[in-house]
């Protein structure tokens, strides 16, 4: 951890001293930093800085934190570990640098974690994410028992072999925090640093929205309109991929890969909501889950057909 | 003779496999070396979360020299098969080939010499294609290289390869080879936080040794004993015993490399918790032993709130902060556990049912509520034969699968059953019926416990025949290696239930009743129950063959048709394995085999049968009116016995058969020159087959 960074930047103490420290990490390191996606997401991999980005064979180094959604994950604020609307510190290379697992141990030791103190692990994970048409091997790397990051080399993105493979990872930020600043629970973790009246609390910032979230989520998210949108976002979806192939000089090319995966992640967060109504049966579930894995390969497909797939 | 070390080293390998893989490693190499002609006096391999090695001692410095002959074509033959002759043999010509004479003419033979390469040539060779081809069950790309289609798979990216080959006495020689770019060497790395640094090594000798210097224990077997001790020692001190693991232990053998024991504590109050829910958490998700206390009673559970961890680094504060760090997520984790049964404790297991309304079985087979409710009818139905209180058999079938819909059940799915049952008890159930929430799932395999209360028994027995029935009228059956189902477990248990508690019941109607229950109206519902018993005998015949007893006997059991009582089959299969150890028995078998033998020639020559009784006025000699009234003897006693069920006094009967066989066949001729006769003495073979089908068809039984 650097020592000359004021107290109330100190990942020990600080919510965003943490996403800072970390953001900082990589930035030095050559990391696009990016923003968050605009989207309703479930995790940090839909961003299409990592989805799309992952595809291809042109370089790409990013990092960003994402507001990620789990409308089932939802507890009304009053589970200690356990939020529908939690932050994901994402870090995407491609292609994995051979000393990744230094890189990332040494993010660690930037946010205060010493090896010599702690137990870190690299604990067998693999990854697949059905509705991205994705997997990837790697692990669930483990401090003194906690899993604190989510550690994936992929080996293919929506339906597209990788070329080369790309290294992730995913930082759970707020259970981090939790460790970091010796806390149990989430809503209790100092968000800024500051002490006495100028301390602003996690709960200051999240709890009425995980009540309010918890609520529509479980209770009165309009599931009539959902199913709609469901449809409506597919629909869209399938409507700008077609639109955007273009034939020239014997080349296929896509321009309007973006937008088209806008829609199909929108269809995917619709269909969380509707799983978390509960209104979705296993049977039903499965084909939910093909139909939006079905957009994502299609998406894939487009990407690599634009300029920044790698289309020659 | 030199030795061989390699070592491959990687990023963390699964511990599920670690143990596999080294023993891949090791058959692969030597495998390759003995078929290379290079054997070798032995190898062993070893695994940690970073390394493969295997260390092969005793391997030739040279492959031995080879002498070929190979024949070419004939003396004058045509000039092209000459010309390539000459080419695949390397001779520059003729007149290097030897000329053989055989039978079909004159020959060219080359004669090639292939002088033996040195080892560590073969080895340069062999190895890398031994790690390219490598068996792991799941491996990836990496890096760079992975942009071109043939990059190296691997488990996790391989960073480094040490292959050295040479004599004790000598520095040995770096096997030359490279794979994907990664050149083999003599350098390797120590443990990845403890001593990080590159050192190089000669032989696996000093490998190891170096290792160990660099907080490396190369040996799984090690590090396990290592934890065990410390582990028991540590609980021990404490006045606790160690709950022993040994699934457990293997797997974080598998999580570090420098094995270090620790003890943490969980505040007292989540003890109150079933003991079998914390041991789950623990263990599942934080890869922790638990510790049992000798003082505490029943009532608090048997666990201490101790755990036990295993971190892979001496720490420097001596691992109070590890400890403090397992000990936070413990109790995150088991508050979560405590607040899952609490909650679970609020739902009473019926008013959990009607959720299984939405939920589906399998597509053909509908939703798990109209499962439960054919369990339900099923267990009611076998209850009066199996000894079980009906109103018991049928409230526990109603309420045996509820806690799949529980908290604790969804988190940890291998304690459901026993949450039925913890839950049936907290809600005031009868014993017999918490029980079977718990025993109905048994027994899940071979070993497993065969549940004796009745009324496990009957929903047991109602639960698996369903599934049966139901994957059989869908026609979902195993096929292969395939069992999606475990319906080979199903049919494996419904024969342990049936034979261990000694139940009386024919098959074919149950199976019958569990079709007619069932929604789906196959087109061959009546040829099931028939197609299941043999199902059936196949799975006794499994479960006999891997108790090393005769499964051949089942088929000679079955082929008397009309066998649908598993028990009284289970029990004739045994009378007769008895009988047939005996001389008697073997005899016996000798002489029906030797008639059956007989009789199929004549029947094919005069394309009849000689079925029917024989006339007791053409026997002339005495042994023939011997065979007949022993036969008519055993006949009747071995019948009377069968309907007693007494089977080994219908083999014991048997036996005195056994003297006028052997001696009918000493002394009579059967195809005799009359006629008559002939056909008399055929009839009274086929009655020695008819006699002993009595208890058995000896035709099916083997030698």
């Amino acid at each position: 951890m650097d020592a000359s960074l004021p107290a109330h930047m100190r990942p020990d103490r600080s919510f965003q001293g943490l996403l800072l420290a970390l953001q900082r990490y990589w930035a030095d390191y050559g990391c696009v930093i990016l923003q968050p996606y605009d989207m309703e997401v479930g995790a940090g991999t839909f961003h299409p800085g990592t989805t799309l980005r992952a595809l291809g064979p042109r370089p790409w180094n990013a990092a960003y934190v994402q507001p990620s959604r789990r409308p089932k994950d939802g507890r009304y604020g009053e589970n200690p570990n356990r939020l529908q609307h939690y932050y994901q510190f994402q870090v995407i290379l491609k292609p994995s640098p051979p000393n990744l697992q230094e890189l990332y141990l040494k993010s660690l030791a930037a946010i205060g974690i010493d090896s010599a103190l702690h137990d870190i692990r690299f604990v067998e994970d693999d990854w697949e994410s059905p509705t991205l048409g994705a997997w990837g091997l790697g692990w669930e790397c483990w401090c003194d028992g906690m899993e604190v990051s989510q550690f994936t080399y992929f080996q293919q993105v929506a339906g597209v072999e990788c070329a080369p493979v790309a290294g992730e990872l995913t930082y759970g930020l707020e259970r981090l925090a939790c460790y970091l600043q010796g806390v149990d629970r989430i809503m209790d973790l100092n968000f800024n640093g500051r002490e006495g009246a100028e301390k602003v609390s996690y709960r200051e910032v999240f709890f009425q929205a995980e009540q309010e979230y918890s609520r529509h989520n479980f209770e009165y998210a309009d599931t009539t309109m959902l199913f709609e949108q469901f449809k409506m976002a597919e629909e869209a979806c399938k409507k700008y991929l077609a639109a955007g192939w273009r034939e020239a000089d014997n080349q296929r090319r896509h321009l309007m890969a973006l937008p088209a995966y806008d829609q199909c992640i929108k269809a995917s967060h619709v269909f969380n909501l509707l799983d978390a109504r509960g209104v979705i049966s296993v049977t039903e579930r499965q084909s939910y889950i093909f139909r939006v894995r079905e957009l994502a390969k299609a998406c894939g497909e487009a990407w690599v057909h634009t300029e920044a797939g790698g289309a020659a | 003779m030199p030795d061989l070390l390699l070592e491959l080293f990687s990023e963390e390998i699964p511990a599920r496999m670690q143990a596999k893989a080294a023993d891949d490693l090791r058959r692969m190499v030597t495998d390759k070396l003995v078929a290379e002609g290079l054997v070798y006096d032995g190898a062993k391999a070893f695994a940690t979360p970073r390394r493969l090695a295997l260390t092969v001692h005793g391997i030739p410095v040279r492959q031995p020299d080879l002498k070929e002959e190979r024949r070419g074509p004939r003396v004058g033959g045509p000039e092209p098969a000459i010309q390539g002759f000459l080419k695949a043999t390397g001779l520059s010509s003729l007149s290097e080939a030897k000329i053989q004479n055989d039978k079909k003419g004159d020959f060219y033979i080359a004669l090639i010499e292939k002088p033996g390469r040195a080892a560590i040539d073969v080895l340069a060779e062999i190895l890398p294609v031994i790690i390219r081809t490598f068996p792991w069950p799941k491996s990836m790309r990496w890096g760079v290289r992975s942009a071109k289609p043939g990059s190296l798979n691997w488990v996790r990216p391989l960073h480094a390869i040490t292959a050295t080959f040479g004599l004790e006495t000598e520095e040995p020689d770096i096997v030359n080879f490279s794979v994907d770019g990664i050149e083999a060497g003599n350098t390797t790395y120590g443990h990845r936080f403890l001593a990080p640094a590159a050192f190089k090594v000669r032989r696996f000798e000093d490998y190891e040794a170096k290792l160990l210097n660099a907080k490396v224990v190369l040996d799984a077997e090690r590090r396990k004993d290592a934890i065990l001790t410390d582990a028991k020692q540590l609980a021990f001190a404490q006045g606790f015993d160690l709950v022993e693991d040994q699934n457990l232990l293997d797997e974080v053998a598998g999580l570090v490399e420098w094995p270090v024991v620790l003890m943490g504590s969980f505040d007292q109050e989540f003890l109150a918790t079933p003991a079998e829910v914390i041991r789950a958490t623990i263990r599942n998700n934080q890869k922790c032993f638990v510790v049992s206390d000798p003082k505490s009673t029943e009532k608090t559970g048997k666990l201490a709130n101790k755990f036990i961890l295993v971190a892979n680094i001496e720490a420097t504060d001596g691992g109070k902060t590890i400890i403090g760090g397992n000990e936070r997520v413990i109790r995150a984790r088991l508050s979560d556990a405590k607040f899952f049964y609490e909650t679970d404790l609020k739902t009473r297991l019926e008013d959990r049912l009607p959720k299984f309304e939405r939920i589906v079985f399998h597509e053909k087979l509908g939703t798990q509520a109209e499962r439960i409710k054919r369990i339900e009818r099923l267990a009611a139905e076998l209850a009066p034969t199996v000894g079980a209180d009906v109103v018991k058999a049928k409230r526990a079938a109603h309420l045996a699968k509820a806690d799949l819909l529980t908290e604790v059940v969804g988190e940890f799915p291998e304690v459901q059953g026993l949450m039925g049952k913890y839950y049936a008890l907290a809600q005031g159930e009868d014993a017999s019926v918490a029980a079977a929430c718990e025993e109905h799932y048994k027994p899940q395999g071979p070993a497993d416990r065969v549940p004796t209360d009745p009324v496990s028994v009957a929903v047991a027995l109602a639960d698996k025949l369903d599934t049966l029935a139901g994957f059989w009228a869908i026609d979902e059956k195993p096929t292969g290696s395939k069992d999606p189902y475990a319906l080979r477990r199903a049919a494996l248990g419904v024969i342990r239930l049936i034979a261990e508690n000694a139940l009386r019941l024919s098959l074919s109607n149950v199976a019958a009743s569990a079709l007619a229950g069932l929604s789906v109206k196959p087109a061959d519902a009546q040829k099931i129950p028939s197609d299941l018993l043999a199902f059936f005998a196949d799975r006794l015949k499994v479960q006999l063959r891997e108790q090393g007893a005769r499964h051949d006997l089942v088929d000679a059991v079955f082929a008397l048709g009309g066998q649908d009582d598993l028990l009284m089959i289970v029990r004739r299969v045994e009378a007769l394995g008895k009988f047939l150890d005996t001389d008697d028995g073997k005899n016996l078998l000798a002489g029906t085999k030797r008639a059956s033998n007989i009789l199929s020639i004549e029947e094919r020559k005069d394309k009849r049968t000689f079925d029917g009784a024989p006339d007791a006025g053409l026997y002339s000699l005495p042994e023939e009116k011997a065979l007949a009234k022993a036969i008519g003897e055993v006949k009747a006693e071995a019948s009377a016995a069968v309907a007693k069920e007494d089977f080994a006094a219908a083999m014991s009967a048997m036996a005195k058969l056994r003297p006028p066989v052997d001696a009918f066949f000493d002394k009579v001729r059967v195809n005799d020159e009359d006629a008559k006769v002939r056909e008399n003495r055929l009839k009274l073979l086929n009655e020695i087959r008819s006699a002993t089908r009595a208890v058995a068809d000896f035709s099916k039984i083997q030698d």
